[in-house]
């Protein structure tokens, strides 16, 4: 139970996928500009990466590792993510039209998100079981939620200050997500 | 085709510095930002990404008459996680150590945008040699814009230059600047090599990022709001029709 909490909170506050791992930075940067936004996204992102660790665990450990297969396990699992995006489409839109509004935008986005694919090669390195692998998934999510929650407050500040002109834009706003990231370091060696 | 007025050696040289993938476009954030802690780190990804670049390129640009439209992204992504693999394994062969170091971020090179932008808005459009002179460009873009972050973060993070090769530079400083090989360190210098190159070049700035450049921007309707949100486009978004 404590090695559960312990990968979870690190997930999301220590190796916080956005700002120390570097992992989903392009949605980051992109989608942080409103909040409604920005809580859909990492609704979606969160939803997504839980369901592909589910299921890319039992395709690693039972169909390729068995059988030495293991090189196999980047091609198998971007195609995996990407059925399984198209298929939550698909299903979202005819079960739940009203959810689907509200993510379905967000969702075609996902199947070449790098914080997908790598939350499923970072789960299978570091040789955590199912549930495991769905509570770093899970974490990793909130983690990147939080973060993008927290940028899109402070970005709505930065495109209303006055900076030099050859910083407006986007580098104004890489030195802002650097100051947020200097912040997370506070949780480093909170589990050391 | 708007591009047949180019000859294939400016074809080549566009992609070094006008349309530098990462400082000019914008495109593959992740791996510029993680990798480069290390000046041989970025170059080494560099190289690996400019590998899976040109031999996905070239196929794509071959077979760009045989995928049927509809199913195009789908099988961009098999060619280039393909192309992924096989580089994953000559790196675990040949140079284990820097296969260790880059660790994930080598496997990630299938999700790298740079690659999708370029096989969509290029390789699936123009002939082989072209894609290829493109992808030789483009690559070289991005190996040197790895290769400039890793030196800067490295020499001012570590007080070294090319660590871990033949050729390592110490230059003795007793008290680096740690915060430079930290991820904040990494947001820092690309934002400040960013708005260098926009005071050179004195250009506006680009306002967008990230989702904006990728290659589904235009069917995609979060960022295009004329689009309606109906049945059909959303089934589109994943394999867009073909841009005109």
């Amino acid at each position: 139970m404590r090695e559960i909490a312990a990968i979870l909170v690190s997930a999301i506050l220590v190796d916080n996928f956005v700002l120390s791992r570097f992992l989903g930075i392009c949605p980051f940067l992109g989608v942080s500009k409103k909040f409604e936004n920005a809580v859909g996204m990492g609704v979606a992102v969160t939803f997504v990466m839980v369901c592909s660790s589910l299921m890319t665990h039992p395709i690693y450990n039972l169909l390729l590792a068995p059988f030495g297969l293991g090189y196999l396990r980047t091609i198998s699992f971007i195609i995996v993510i990407a059925l399984f995006v198209q298929l939550v489409e698909m299903a979202l839109k005819k079960k739940i039209p009203s959810l689907y509004k509200g993510l379905g935008v967000y969702l075609p986005l996902m199947a070449t998100n790098c914080a997908v694919l790598g939350v499923t090669i970072l789960n299978i390195d570091a040789g955590y079981s199912l549930l495991k692998s769905a509570i770093h998934a899970l974490g990793g999510g909130l983690g990147f939620t939080l973060a993008l929650i927290i940028f899109s407050c402070v970005r709505s500040r930065i495109e209303e200050a006055v900076v030099p002109p050859m910083f407006k834009g986007v580098p104004a706003t890489l030195i802002a997500a650097s100051i947020v990231s200097v912040s997370f370091m506070g949780f480093a060696g909170l589990f050391s | 085709m708007p591009k047949k007025r180019i000859t294939v050696t400016q074809e080549l040289l566009k992609g070094i510095i006008k349309e530098n993938p990462v400082f000019v476009m914008l495109l593959g954030m992740c791996p510029s930002l993680a990798v480069t802690t290390m000046a041989y780190n970025g170059l080494g990804l560099g190289v690996a990404t400019t590998f899976v670049l040109i031999c996905s390129s070239a196929a794509i640009s071959a077979l760009s008459n045989v995928i049927p439209s509809t199913v195009r992204l789908p099988s961009y992504i098999a060619v280039i996680a393909g192309f992924t693999t096989l580089t994953e394994l000559l790196l675990k062969g040949f140079v284990p150590p820097l296969y260790e170091s880059l660790g994930i971020f080598l496997p990630l090179i299938a999700t790298n945008c740079i690659i999708f932008v370029r096989a969509e808005l290029f390789a699936s459009k123009n002939g082989v040699t072209r894609s290829v002179a493109d992808a030789v460009g483009v690559g070289l873009g991005f190996t040197l814009a790895l290769f400039l972050m890793g030196s800067i973060r490295e020499i001012f993070g570590a007080g070294m230059w090319m660590a871990g090769t033949p050729i390592a530079v110490d230059f003795n400083i007793s008290a680096p600047m740690t915060l430079f090989i930290l991820p904040a360190g990494g947001l820092f210098v690309l934002g400040v090599i960013i708005a260098v190159v926009n005071k050179i070049t004195d250009k506006k700035p680009p306002q967008e990022i990230g989702c904006a450049n990728c290659p589904r921007a235009a069917t995609c309707p979060t960022f295009n709001k004329n689009l309606p949100i109906n049945e059909e486009q959303l089934v589109i978004n994943i394999a867009p029709q073909s841009a005109d």
